[in-house]
């Protein structure tokens, strides 16, 4: 365990008993005394705090803002020159054979770009950011700072009353606020399918925001296994499960971030790692595709898990990457990758569990509706 | 009542043993989802896995105690498995057996022995 990091606000995790696990080199809360279940309903229906302090957060600087924009769009698929400033977008590293190496988020501050990509591969993302901007971009990872998110229906009351003006962010706006003298980055975006907040907070003020924030009655701490069964039914990816360096962005459903200019025909085209089959698969399609699988009996049927087309085939079509039981939903819910003429909606497969072959159908994704405000 | 390492506990009335699991155990688990117990009737041998329960974080099998058979379940669970959470050591018994060899009982822990083995 002495090898494990800690965030910021690991005493604070402690002494609101939260059971911790090692993630990703960290040691982070699990699940808090109220449970995983009622953690992921009590977000759904007012406010959770989560401590994602293990994210990497990244500052990409250079002579101006079309230096960094152009400079970052040699390493992923997305328009980032057209990125207005306040503003935030969802992308990924690819690799050469067009898979992606992480999922992100990247926002324009002024002539800045802020990144903030997955624990598991900051070491890696940010050696392959030197690597292709350097020396002509600098990049610097954050060190001194903290990153909690607020999400829920309730996130934009509670937040309020410790943050003035949060109100008119947009879904993915960003913004600078100072309180009482501490500089607070904030975003209006999250990882369950609410509404909420990330914010970077200076490390040392990171417990006394939380404790601000844990005083309203709406808000409790919410640990990493809400967070997944949140993340699943918002039919969010988890990279290294959902998503990895051998699934594309089409494989996985993730064209809609990829925008226009940076297609076939755009003004950008190309230009980024694995372009070729990338726009190639955008072109023709790829032979498999994420979908939504709903269990039809209770048993969840989890990630590993092989999915006929029969129940009496010998060889799986396809696997689960993500499964367990959704609170919200109140039934068992997956992801999984399935051939692409058995993605419909409500196409019939099997999969099996312990020996035995359980029926599965075929979802559209998300299973709870996004809370956005857009 | 007996207490078996597998953190099951055993209640014995005249020559049948109602199975569950005990209140640490669930709370280890954490919120039950889903509960697969065996048929009425099964013959079952000491450590088979004979029950499946799976929690919002993982899947868990329970192992049979004793050599013996089935003899009731308690299929109230199946449909409302958070009972297990609420009430481990009461209503939500899983199975009802009746031992090959009632002697073995005595090998298991009195509650105070299983106190101090989960300290």
């Amino acid at each position: 365990m002495s090898d494990l990091a800690v965030t910021p606000l690991y005493d604070l995790h402690l002494e609101l008993g939260a059971k911790m696990v090692p993630f990703a080199g960290y040691s982070m809360p699990v699940q808090y005394p109220l449970g995983v279940m009622k953690e992921h309903l009590h977000c759904r229906a007012d406010a959770g705090l989560f401590d994602v302090s293990h994210m990497g957060q990244v500052w990409v600087d250079g002579p101006d803002w079309d230096a960094v924009a152009l400079g970052f769009e040699r390493l992923v698929p997305q328009n980032v020159l057209g990125l207005a400033d306040g503003r935030q977008r969802y992308g990924f590293f690819t690799n050469d054979a067009g898979g992606i190496e992480d999922d992100l988020m990247f926002a324009r501050r002024g002539e800045r770009l802020f990144v903030v990509v997955n624990a598991a591969c900051k070491a890696e993302d940010i050696a392959r950011m030197i690597q292709a901007l350097g020396p002509s971009l600098t990049v610097t990872p954050v060190e001194d700072r903290a990153l909690i998110a607020v999400q829920g229906p309730a996130a934009e009351a509670v937040l309020a009353a410790q943050v003035p003006d949060i109100s008119t962010m947009k879904f993915m706006d960003v913004r600078n606020c100072t309180v009482d003298g501490v500089e607070l980055w904030i975003s209006r975006s999250g990882y369950t399918g609410e509404d909420g907040f990330e914010i970077s907070i200076p490390e040392a003020e990171a417990e006394r925001v939380c404790r601000a924030l844990l005083e309203d009655p709406r808000v409790q701490p919410i640990g990493l296994g809400a967070r997944d069964s949140l993340r699943l039914e918002a039919g969010l990816c988890l990279y290294g499960h959902d998503i990895d360096a051998g699934t594309s962005p089409v494989d996985a459903q993730l064209t809609w971030a990829i925008q226009a200019v940076r297609k076939t025909g755009g003004a950008r085209a190309g230009g980024f790692p694995g372009a070729a089959a990338i726009l190639d698969q955008l072109a023709h399609g790829s032979d498999r595709k994420r979908v939504g699988l709903l269990p039809q009996g209770r048993a969840p049927m989890r990630e590993a898990v092989p999915l006929f087309d029969s129940e009496t085939a010998t060889d799986p079509v396809g696997i689960v990457t993500s499964g367990g039981f959704g609170p919200t939903v109140q039934a068992p819910v997956a992801m999984g990758y399935v051939p692409t003429n058995l993605s419909a909606p409500d196409t019939e497969l099997w999969g099996e569990v312990r020996g035995k072959r359980l029926p599965v159908r075929v979802a559209s994704l998300p299973f709870v509706p996004a809370n956005f405000k857009r | 009542m007996k207490f078996t390492e597998e953190h099951e506990w055993l209640l014995v009335e005249g020559d049948t043993v109602t199975v569950g699991i005990t209140e640490h155990a669930a709370e280890q688990l954490g919120d039950i989802v889903f509960v697969e117990l065996p048929e009425a009737g099964t013959e079952v041998s000491k450590d088979e896995e004979i029950v499946v329960i799976e929690s919002v974080k993982a899947a868990s099998d329970i192992l049979a105690p004793l050599d013996g058979e089935i003899i009731e379940i308690n299929d109230t669970l199946t449909d409302a498995p958070g009972r297990i959470n609420e009430d481990p050591q009461g209503e939500a018994w899983f199975f009802k057996m009746k031992p090959a060899d009632m002697s073995e009982l005595d090998s298991f822990m009195s509650e105070a022995e299983y106190k101090s083995f989960i300290s």
